[in-house]
C-alpha cells in the first residue's frame, strides 16, 4: 500500500506531496468553514423561526425582511459586501476587532453564517407551521407551558420534518463555501486553483477536487440518511 | 348527590365573530358524575367542552375547580376574547382535566409509551421510573401492552383512542373531557374504546363525555345534557330524557331518522 503511494506520487509530476498536503490544508479550511457556519447558523435558525411563525407582525416582518435580503441577493454578492464592506466601518481599524476582521476567514464566515442561516429559518418556518395542530392542543390541554410544548412536541416534530430540505440545505453549503476562495481564502477550490496556476493543469487539478467534494458529499448523506433512519421511524410503513 | 362538586360552570357564553356558539350554560359536575352532553352538529357541545380547560377562552362565564375560580384580567385582547390572568393557573387546572379528542392526538414522533409518560414527568414532575411503572399499568388495562413500542400511525384507530385515554389517566385526572372520542373511528372499533370508558365509569371516574353514542350516554351517565343552538333543552337523568323528552327539539332528535 505504502509502495503503491510513493510510486503513484514519484511517477507523476502534479500530485506531489507538497501538492496533497496543499489540499489537504484546504480540506480543512472548508471542512471549519462550512461546520462553523452550519453550527452557528442552526442555533440561530431556530429562535427566528419561531419568531418568524409569531403573530405580532413586527417580529415576524423584520425576520421576513432578514431572510427576504439573505435569500434574494448572491452569496458571492453578499461575501463582497461584507469583505470589503467592514473596512469602511467608521473607527473599525482602530478597534479592537480589526485583527480578527482583517483576515479574510471571519468576514467569510459572518457571511456564510448569515446566509445558511436565512435558507434554515426558512426551512425550519415551515416546518414549524406545519406542526399538526392537534398535537399542539393535546399538549396544551395537557397542562404544557408554551415553552414546554415548544422543546417537547413542537420543534421534536418539526425537525423531524426539515430534516430532507435541511440535508439540502447542507449539501448547498458545502458547494457554496468553494466562494471563500476568491476573498484570498485556501480552501478545497483555492488549493484546486493553486495547483492549477503552479502546472497549467486545470482538468487535473478541478477534477481532483471534484472528488474530494463527492466524497465530503457522501459522508454528509450518509450521515442523514442514519439520522432519517432514527427519526423517521414513525413515518416508515410497519416491518411486518 | 352528597357528593363534593368538582367542576362547575356558569353562564358560559362563546361567540366567535358574531356568531354567539353559546347562550349561557350552567353545569355541575359532582365527584363521581358521568354527563353526557349530546345534540345535533353545530349545537354547540364541543365548544362547551373545549371551553372548560380554556382551549377555547369563554367570552363571559366563570369556571370552578373544586371551587377554584380561574382568574381572567379585566382588559380584554384586541380579538375581543378574555385573557387568563395567571397563565401558571390554567395550566395547573389543565392537568387536573385531562382530555381526550375525537382525533386522538398522539404526539405522532413518540411512541406509545412516550407519549403517555411525556405529560406526568414534565407537567407532574413524577420521576421517569414512577412515570413507566404507572404507563405500563395503565396499558395493561386498556389491552395494548405489547404496542406499547409502537407509533401512533403504525396502530389501529381504535388502539390509537385507547392510548390516548391511558394517556389522559395517567394524568390522574379529576375530570376526564371527552370531546367525541369514537366519531373518528370505524364502526367496528367503537366497541373497545366505549368498553374502557364504561370501565372507567364503574371505577367512578367524573367524565364529561361529547358523543353521539346514544346507547352510551343512556346507559353509562348518570346525567344527560341536550344541547341545541348554544342553550340546554333538556338536563337530567338519562331515563327520563331519553325516555319522556320534554322539550320538542329532544323528542325531534331522538326521533327515527330512517
Amino acid at each position: 500500500m505504502y509502495d503503491t503511494i510513493e510510486q503513484f506520487l514519484s511517477s507523476n509530476a502534479i500530485f506531489t506531496l507538497p501538492t496533497l498536503l496543499g489540499y489537504w490544508d484546504g480540506l480543512v479550511m472548508t471542512v471549519q468553514l462550512v461546520f462553523l457556519s452550519l453550527i452557528i447558523g442552526f442555533f440561530l435558525a431556530v429562535p427566528l423561526a419561531i419568531m418568524r411563525n409569531s403573530r405580532n407582525l413586527l417580529i415576524n416582518r423584520s425576520v421576513w425582511l432578514f431572510t427576504y435580503i439573505f435569500r434574494g441577493t448572491p452569496l458571492l454578492v453578499q461575501l463582497y459586501i461584507i469583505y470589503y464592506g467592514v473596512a469602511y466601518i467608521e473607527g473599525i481599524q482602530e478597534s479592537m476587532f480589526w485583527p480578527i476582521v482583517r483576515e479574510a476567514f471571519y468576514p467569510c464566515l459572518f457571511a456564510f453564517v448569515l446566509n445558511t442561516a436565512a435558507y434554515t429559518t426558512e426551512i425550519f418556518r415551515g416546518a414549524i407551521a406545519a406542526t399538526p395542530r392537534g398535537e399542539i392542543e393535546a399538549a396544551k390541554a395537557y397542562g404544557m407551558s408554551y415553552s414546554q410544548c415548544m422543546r417537547r412536541i413542537t420543534l421534536p416534530s418539526a425537525f423531524r420534518r426539515a430534516l430532507p430540505a435541511y440535508s439540502n440545505e447542507v449539501i448547498f453549503m458545502l458547494h457554496a463555501s468553494s466562494i471563500a476562495s476568491v476573498v484570498t481564502i485556501v480552501d478545497l477550490t483555492g488549493a484546486a486553483r493553486d495547483v492549477y496556476a503552479k502546472y497549467y493543469a486545470p482538468f487535473e487539478a478541478f477534477s481532483f477536487v471534484a472528488l474530494i467534494y463527492l466524497c465530503l458529499t457522501f459522508c454528509l448523506v450518509f450521515g442523514f440518511k442514519t439520522l432519517e433512519k432514527r427519526w423517521h421511524a414513525h413515518l416508515r410503513p410497519l416491518q411486518s | 348527590m352528597n357528593q363534593a362538586v368538582a367542576l362547575e360552570v356558569k353562564n358560559i357564553h362563546k361567540t366567535f365573530g358574531h356568531n354567539e356558539v353559546l347562550k349561557g350554560i350552567d353545569l355541575k359536575a359532582h365527584k363521581g358524575d358521568v354527563i353526557s352532553i349530546i345534540g345535533s352538529s353545530g349545537s354547540g357541545k364541543s365548544t362547551f367542552l373545549r371551553c372548560m380547560n380554556l382551549l377555547e377562552v369563554p367570552t363571559q362565564g366563570e369556571i370552578f375547580l373544586h371551587g377554584e375560580q380561574i382568574q381572567f384580567k379585566d382588559k380584554r385582547s384586541r380579538s375581543g376574547d378574555r385573557v387568563p390572568a395567571d397563565i401558571k393557573q390554567v395550566e395547573r387546572m389543565r392537568s387536573k382535566l385531562s382530555m381526550v379528542f375525537q382525533g386522538f392526538n398522539l404526539w405522532s414522533h413518540m411512541t406509545v409509551m412516550e407519549n403517555i409518560i411525556e405529560a406526568p414527568i414534565h407537567v407532574l414532575k413524577q420521576s421517569r421510573a414512577e412515570a413507566i411503572e404507572n404507563a405500563e399499568a395503565l396499558l395493561n388495562r386498556v389491552g395494548l401492552y405489547e404496542r406499547k413500542d409502537y407509533y401512533p400511525a403504525h396502530m389501529s384507530g381504535g388502539q390509537q383512542q385507547r392510548a390516548a385515554i391511558a394517556r389522559a389517566l395517567a394524568m390522574n385526572p379529576e375530570v376526564m373531557l371527552f370531546d367525541e372520542p369514537t366519531s373518528a373511528l370505524d364502526p367496528e372499533l367503537v366497541g373497545e374504546v366505549l368498553k374502557v370508558m364504561r370501565d372507567l365509569a364503574e371505577e367512578g371516574r367524573t367524565m364529561m363525555v361529547v358523543t353521539h353514542e346514544m346507547a352510551f350516554a343512556r346507559d353509562v351517565s348518570n346525567e344527560v345534557i341536550f344541547l341545541h343552538q348554544g342553550v340546554v333543552e333538556e338536563q337530567g337523568d338519562p331515563k327520563k330524557v331519553f325516555l319522556n323528552p320534554e322539550s320538542e327539539r329532544m323528542q325531534q332528535f331522538l326521533a327515527p331518522k330512517y
